[in-house]
């Protein structure tokens, strides 16, 4: 039996956390109708990807630092993405009384 | 094998916590029939995300996480749902009923991929030192060699704040 409380001196570990986050939060993000259903599928999707630069950072990495920065910088895009989105969110809430994917529908051609 | 009544032992305790954490709000954050459930269980799990990178030396990127993500991030999206979600339960209208299982599929596929490609690898091993990445490693990088890149996000920042209130703003004064 391999030693289960040493899972986080492994970079499997991890990578695989990263790839799990991933796919879920792409389940999410086909599977849910509402808008910010979609958008908490889209952070998911983000925080799987800092997960992988922080653990190559950590583990192969030759500058220690870089890795840490592009998370930071991730999570300043994501706040910013996160703003944006809410906002649009609201203001087609606003035209349409809804948030259901299906209801907005007058782009579609 | 490591003894459970140890330090270590009770740190890999603690870390299979965070991992069950991570997945289980991502779980559920992605499942859950409510909006505000799914807000909640998205915060536990950027905790444990947060967690996680304190296991990988990265104090101060654990802190930022709880700050930004859970802090701002998930209480922003709380702000959203009191605001747009309609206030009866609307039921739900399944477009297709394929949907689901192919969702299901596909994101099976690219887990089973990029695990397989993580354990599959031959990592070229490397040693860790103990004192790489502090935070003043983080602050000496960022005010030197991604000067640039720090400015810009800062203006990206600037821009999505004036963008969000002007569409937010827009159609209020009908």
């Amino acid at each position: 039996m391999m030693d289960i409380l040493e899972l986080s001196n492994s970079l499997h570990t991890y990578l695989i956390i990263a790839a799990l986050l991933f796919g879920i939060g792409i389940y999410g993000l086909v599977q849910r109708q509402t808008f910010i259903g979609m958008l908490i599928s889209a952070e998911l999707i983000l925080s799987g990807a800092s997960l992988n630069f922080m653990a190559f950072n950590h583990f192969l990495a030759p500058d220690p630092t870089v890795g840490q920065l592009f998370t930071l910088f991730i999570m300043a895009i994501a706040a910013a993405e996160a703003a944006i989105a809410l906002s649009i969110i609201i203001a087609v809430y606003r035209n349409y009384k809804s948030i259901d994917t299906e209801d907005v529908k007058d782009l579609q051609g | 094998m490591i003894s459970l009544f140890t330090v270590e032992g009770l740190s890999g305790l603690l870390f299979l916590g965070f991992i069950g954490l991570t997945l289980a709000g991502a779980l559920i954050a992605t499942n859950a029939r409510s909006l505000i459930r799914s807000v909640a269980s998205l915060a536990l799990c950027f905790l444990g995300v947060a967690g996680l990178y304190y296991y990988l030396n990265s104090p101060f990127v654990a802190l930022m996480q709880i700050l930004i993500y859970v802090g701002a991030v998930c209480v922003t999206i709380i702000f959203a749902v009191m605001l747009a979600e309609s206030s009866e339960l609307k039921q739900v209208t399944r477009r297709n009923v394929l949907v689901g299982p192919l969702a299901f599929l596909v994101s099976g596929l690219l887990v089973w991929g990029l695990a397989g490609l993580a354990l599959k690898t031959e990592w070229l091993s490397f040693v860790y030192l103990a004192n790489w990445g502090k935070v003043e490693d983080l602050g000496q990088s960022l005010l030197t060699t991604y000067s640039m890149s720090f400015e810009l996000i800062s203006v990206v920042l600037l821009v999505a704040v004036v963008g969000s209130l002007v569409l937010a703003r827009a159609g209020r004064d009908k």
